[in-house]
């Protein structure tokens, strides 16, 4: 009997699934540590201890996990409606732009507060803004999104190698990098909240657009499953034609999915911007679009996996720094391996198990 | 130096910067043609320059080399089809998570072998391919036009870069004159009848893909011990991606890929010549929009502008057989 269309509880699907893949990718991604002539349970419990160890390793971990949020957010809302957006990294880097503008043109008149909301709407119009070409050319010219999102992420990049270098760099200075936003551009560091469970921020660079990023979540949420717009865009991934038949105009939630996709994006660039450099660098983005990828598909495109899910990188992130120095002979791109295999093992063999799990089940009795 | 010289230089530059495309837009010709979108060209152009440079370095023999690349390439090629032709897995997905997997193992494993920071050690002279002087070369050098052309241009190339020329008519041979390309092409527009002819779908993509693996790691040696004498970390750079459009800027046909590769290296070449330069009446002309042009160009093709570009029917489509 073919297993394909036997229903799994949610607890099996959304739990024990993305759990065993998680496993799989870790366990390969152990071998190579072994390979390389390192103990792996010992590098595993550097790594844990790097990121969770003190405050400051927690300040950074959730730091890489506000960007990641987004970025996870931003390919979830596209994946939705059917819609793969390889495009975040490059969306992600105009959205700096937006956030800079804004940053340096209000810094010197109002406080952060003011700036903030100014500097959400820039860095999302600008994320959107580079995905709506895109997104134009798959609603109305039907060129796969694939394609044309990875063209972006090099047109944007070389935009932006131009805006740093002939543009915005400061005058007289050698790095591609505008001036240092005053404090009313740049979002303040939420020492309190690692206070509050009695630790010391230091260094780290968590910033507000933590909390940005949280509330973000729940508008995806209310957006992809309480609103009729998230039903069409649902609708349209699950089905197109039955979406057509449906009378769900194709064209417009295609455009609507990727330009919100694209703004959550961009908003990614408060996180390093406005948070933590204080102002916009060449190549800021560091791969996060990327890790986005990986972050939703692991969280089963679901807000609340993805907060799990982006936790789980920033804690590679984070800990694989400080593997890399506790193991010279690992280097951080070890995290690169391991997000690789976390792609390919929650993403492209998501179904390997599903059969062999399913006869299980079956064979204990569930599903009668 | 006149313009003609110029023009020489930049026409040997683009020739040199098309070969890693050339070879990795046939590749991925091959693999989308049966079906199967292969993002992961860039990966394999990096696990195949990575062993090519340690094997290389290892036996100071490039052809040993060029083996590792096309073995490793070949590996890659494998882990996709499991993923997205046996498991009928999302081929985008697992093109990106062989490309990340690809470019996180091979610093990993350089820094963990070499400690050079991802960097492997100078491949000997003998272990690499070295330009080969065609005859009569030197005899023909000072006659005008013709000479130049054919001492700075056609001659003094590696062995790899007639190779990848020599490629382009063998994969239209193939794909267009023989019962296997015949069936593959089918297989990349309609699996369905393919499989009603009793012909194994699967095993079908599967050797399309050993193919894609075999042209990519051509190209990976071809940066690491042709072009270079050493791997350095993320060098292929974005190249499987140009690769990619110049695939899509060809229409998937052979020849047209090799036109496209030839434009795309010769935009990289003269945006290397311009940099810095000024043209009178315009002024220095930014070298990113020379970087930015063959995407741009891409996306306008895609978009209907410069003709229809129609992909394989079934590609990105894993196939299921009825139940």
């Amino acid at each position: 009997m073919s297993t394909t269309s036997v229903q799994l509880p949610g607890w099996i699907n959304y739990g024990v699934i993305p759990l065993i893949n998680l496993m799989l990718a870790l366990f390969f991604s152990g071998l190579v540590v072994w390979a390389i002539g390192e103990n792996p349970f010992e590098a595993l419990q550097l790594l844990v201890a790097g990121a969770l160890g003190r405050g400051e390793g927690i300040g950074f971990t959730l730091f890489y996990t506000t960007s990641f949020i987004f970025t996870g957010l931003s390919v979830a809302v596209a994946i939705h409606a059917g819609l793969f957006n390889i495009g975040s990294e490059g969306q992600a880097y105009l959205g700096g732009l937006g956030a800079a503008l804004v940053a340096l043109s209000l810094d010197r008149y109002v406080p952060w507060y003011v700036t903030m909301p100014f500097a959400v709407i820039g860095a999302a119009l600008f994320g959107a803004a580079c995905a709506a070409i895109p997104a134009w050319l798959q609603a109305k010219r039907g060129s796969h999104i694939v394609i044309t999102t990875i063209m972006f992420n090099f047109i944007t990049s070389s935009l932006m190698n131009y805006v740093l270098v002939h543009l915005l760099i400061v005058p007289g200075k050698m790095a591609p990098e505008t001036r240092t936003f005053l404090p009313g551009g740049q979002l303040p560091k939420l020492d309190w909240l690692i206070a509050l469970f009695g630790g010391k921020l230091g260094a780290a660079p968590l910033n507000v657009s933590f909390l940005i990023a949280l509330v973000m979540c729940f508008l995806v949420w209310v957006l992809i499953w309480r609103t009729k717009l998230g039903y069409e865009m649902r609708t349209l991934g699950i089905s197109p034609s039955a979406a057509g038949y449906a009378g769900i105009p194709y064209a417009k939630i295609v455009m609507i999915a990727m330009l919100i996709s694209g703004g959550l994006a961009g908003m990614m660039a408060l996180n390093p911007v406005m948070g933590a450099s204080g102002r916009l660098q060449i190549e800021f983005v560091g791969g996060a679009g990327f890790v986005g990828i990986a972050v939703s598909l692991m969280g089963r495109n679901h807000p609340a996996g993805i907060v799990l899910s982006a936790l789980l990188f920033g804690i590679l992130y984070q800990g694989g720094a400080e593997l890399s120095f506790d193991m010279p002979s690992i280097t951080r791109d070890m995290i690169v391996v391991i997000q690789g295999l976390v792609i390919l093992f929650a993403g492209a063999l998501e179904y390997m198990l599903r059969p062999a799990i399913v006869r299980l089940y079956q064979q204990v009795g569930g599903g009668k | 130096m006149d313009y003609f010289d110029i023009l020489i230089s930049i026409l040997g530059s683009a020739i040199r910067l098309s070969i890693p495309l050339l070879f990795t837009a046939l590749a991925g010709l091959f693999s989308e043609r049966a079906g199967i979108f292969d993002i992961g060209l860039e990966g394999k152009m990096l696990v195949s320059a990575f062993a090519a440079a340690c094997v290389a370095h290892l036996t100071a023999n490039p052809w040993l080399g060029l083996l590792a690349g096309i073995g490793v390439s070949i590996v890659f090629s494998f882990i996709h089809g499991f993923a997205s032709i046996s498991n009928r897995g999302n081929q985008i997905v697992s093109g990106v998570a062989l490309n990340f997997v690809a470019a996180g193992l091979t610093v990993v494993l350089g820094q963990a072998w070499y400690g050079q920071g991802g960097r492997t050690p100078q491949v000997p002279a003998e272990g690499r391919f070295a330009p080969i002087i065609l005859p009569g070369a030197d005899a023909i050098r000072e006659v005008p036009f013709i000479g130049p052309l054919y001492a700075n241009v056609i001659s003094g190339n590696n062995i790899l870069t007639y190779i990848a020329f020599l490629m382009v008519p063998i994969s239209w041979w193939v794909l267009y004159r023989t019962r296997f390309g015949l069936r593959l092409r089918a297989v990349g527009e309609n699996p369905g009848a393919v499989d009603t002819a009793g012909i194994s779908v699967a095993w079908l993509r599967y050797r399309a893909l050993i193919v894609t693996g075999f042209l990519a790691g051509f190209a990976g040696t071809y940066l690491a011990i042709a072009q270079s004498a050493a791997f350095i970390s993320n060098m292929s750079a974005g190249k499987g991606y140009i690769a990619l459009a110049a695939l899509i800027f060809a229409k998937w046909k052979p020849v047209p890929v090799m036109f496209a590769c030839l434009l795309f290296g010769f935009l990289d070449a003269f945006a290397n010549f311009m940099q810095g330069k000024s043209v009178p009446l315009i002024g220095e002309v930014p070298v990113q929009i020379f970087q930015a042009l063959p995407y741009i160009l891409t996306c306008v093709l895609l978009a209907g502008f410069i003709g229809v570009a129609r992909p394989p029917k079934a590609g990105g489509v894993p196939y299921t057989k009825e139940r």
